[in-house]
């Protein structure tokens, strides 16, 4: 080793591990956070409520499509599956045993892990769009099989029973959309915490180093598959969180909706839109899409049922061509660049 | 000296092609044991059965007396056993840095540790001043370098380099065989390929020669050099060419 590559040893060494951010990356996420703790007293509409419930719950949708596809690699076509069930888990353990929904927020993240378990443990060893494939049409059965089963009201689903007597036991609010904003806000910050902390660990890098170069991976002694199914688990039981809190916001558990393909999409569109494999892409991407949904859905009514689809299409053909990985990309590679973080 | 790595018998076919025959040789600890063949002569491919990338048809990969035939890489790796690629693998989107980090992290999941770790190796292979780069931004000798350090950063007993010289400048060479001799000097147990016969003769203790799937020669370099079969199949082309 050259004299010089010791003394640049030492000051490596004497570097923090995570650098902090600069200063202005700092003032702008304190502003944020202050922004959306204070947001449904600047904005008191109900629509705006509204509005930012649905970037809440789909920013962590994104963020749960992002652990598997993002960092792991593997594309997940099948997320709503997991959605469904967080919803139903909740809802069926309130209608038939008055269970709270709180512990049904905890069996869907149980049930949707071991589903991940279940689709992933055959599949994630193959290389290969295999899958894709396969959530793609287990996905599609699972919809089927809700659709069908009586025991959860079949094609037309189920009710969650008003109940007055006990709002945040029941988790139900009746008189403003304000507690569901900040119950949002709360499953959305935890699951972005959660990931924070994922890729800042050793199984973070480890899963962004098999979806680069699994042989070179396996080559350092990371176990592929294990990694993989357990990334799966991760998401499975984020995206539940999302369909329990969804379905306590709407009251209604409809399997055409909840477990549609749309959703699956949906979540993969705004990930790649804002940045797969980042950190904010997935919120940035759900910041952009939800309005665009809900403004066309109330500029051209029921006609333009559909409008946002093609507005998706048009986005993500303009960032393929401009910047495939992502709007937020950008600005991260100079930041990181800039700090050195490693 | 102990025996390190024991490969008896060794055999991998494609079809009709047969990539390795009965491939047999060993590696004592501390040694340097240099491969070398023309293109198409296996040396990939017993690099990939011995590191259970590929399983072999038949044989026996020996690894300090334990049987290591048909393991997962992952398994065979967290047993010391570190390889570079020939066709380099670099994790892209990650730092210099974090690739060795990822490396280092087979050996504690503390990431300060794992990070200081990897900064040592990248000192080690004079990499340090890159260690913020992408790794995609990387040269072909830096990433060779990139990909020695990562490997490094396990802490191995054994490694296995594909080709470290292949497609470098003369200067750099000189650099990797003193980085090279300084790991044997560490008591690190060395298993290289290599086109280079100046540097497989300078570096190797003994090199195995093969030759169209099939071991010609095993022995000290002077051995090797003076066997006929490896004049013929490799040196004279060499020869030849000049």
């Amino acid at each position: 080793m050259s004299s010089n590559q010791t003394d640049m040893l030492e000051a490596a060494r004497a570097e923090r591990l995570w650098p902090r951010p600069p200063l202005w990356v700092a003032a702008l996420g304190a502003a944020a956070i202050a922004l959306l703790l204070a947001y449904p007293f600047i904005f008191k509409a109900s629509f705006s409520h509204h509005l930012m419930i649905l970037i809440l719950l789909y920013a962590l949708m994104a963020q749960s499509w992002n652990v598997v596809a993002g960092l792991s690699g593997q594309i997940s076509l099948g997320q709503a599956i997991f959605f469904g069930i967080g919803a139903y888990s909740s809802t069926v353990l309130f209608t038939k045993y008055a269970i709270t929904p709180w512990a049904g927020l905890l069996v869907g993240m149980l049930l949707s892990a071991l589903a991940a378990v279940a689709i992933g443990v055959p599949t994630l060893r193959l290389r290969g769009h295999y899958f894709a494939i396969a959530t793609l049409l287990i996905g599609s059965s699972v919809q089927i099989v809700f659709q069908r089963w009586d025991w959860v009201g079949a094609a037309s689903g189920l009710y969650v029973p008003i109940d007055r007597t006990s709002p945040l036991f029941y988790l139900q609010f009746h008189t403003s959309k304000v507690p569901y904003y900040y119950l949002a806000l709360g499953a959305a910050a935890a699951g972005y915490l959660v990931v924070w902390k994922l890729r800042r660990s050793r199984f973070g890098f480890r899963l962004q180093a098999l979806r680069d170069e699994p042989d070179a991976a396996a080559s350092l002694g990371i176990a592929i598959a294990r990694h993989k199914v357990l990334a799966f688990m991760i998401s499975g039981a984020m995206m539940s969180v999302a369909g329990t809190f969804y379905g306590q916001y709407v009251l209604v558990l409809d399997p055409e909706r909840l477990f549609s393909m749309e959703i699956s999409i949906i979540v993969l569109l705004m990930t790649v839109l804002g940045g797969s494999g980042t950190l904010w892409g997935p919120a940035l991407g759900a910041a952009i899409l939800v309005p665009l949904s809900e403004y066309s859905r109330i500029w051209f009514g029921g006609t333009g049922r559909t409008i946002d689809l093609i507005l998706y299409g048009i986005l993500i053909l303009l960032v393929c061509m401009w910047r495939p990985s992502g709007i937020l990309s950008l600005l991260e590679e100079r930041i990181r660049r800039r700090t050195g973080t490693p | 000296m102990s025996l390190l790595l024991d490969v008896k018998g060794l055999t991998k076919r494609y079809g009709g092609l047969t990539a390795n025959a009965e491939m047999t040789f060993d590696v004592n600890e501390g040694e340097i044991v240099g491969i070398i063949g023309p293109n198409g002569a296996g040396k990939s491919t017993l690099f990939d059965l011995i590191t259970g990338f590929q399983p072999p048809d038949a044989g026996r990969v020996l690894l300090d007396g334990r049987d290591i035939t048909g393991l997962r890489p992952d398994r065979i790796s967290r047993l010391g056993v570190a390889r570079t690629f020939q066709k380099l693998k670099p994790f892209p989107d990650l730092t210099v840095t974090e690739n060795v980090i990822v490396g280092a992290l087979a050996r504690t999941s503390d990431m300060k540790t794992a990070r200081d770790q990897a900064l040592e190796s990248l000192a080690f292979v004079d990499l340090l001043e890159k260690r913020n780069h992408f790794a995609r931004e990387l040269s072909t000798g830096q990433r060779k370098r990139l990909e020695l350090a990562r490997g490094l950063a396990m802490s191995p007993r054994l490694i296995l380099m594909d080709e470290v010289t292949g497609g470098v400048d003369q200067r750099t060479i000189a650099g990797l065989i003193e980085l090279v001799l300084e790991l044997k000097h560490r008591g690190l147990t060395i298993v290289t390929i290599e086109h280079n016969m100046q540097v497989i003769m300078r570096l190797a203790d003994r090199i195995l020669a093969l030759h169209a799937g099939r071991r010609i020669a095993f022995g000290t370099p002077e051995q090797v050099r003076s066997e006929p079969a490896v004049v013929d199949a490799y040196l004279g082309t060499i020869d030849d060419a000049a």
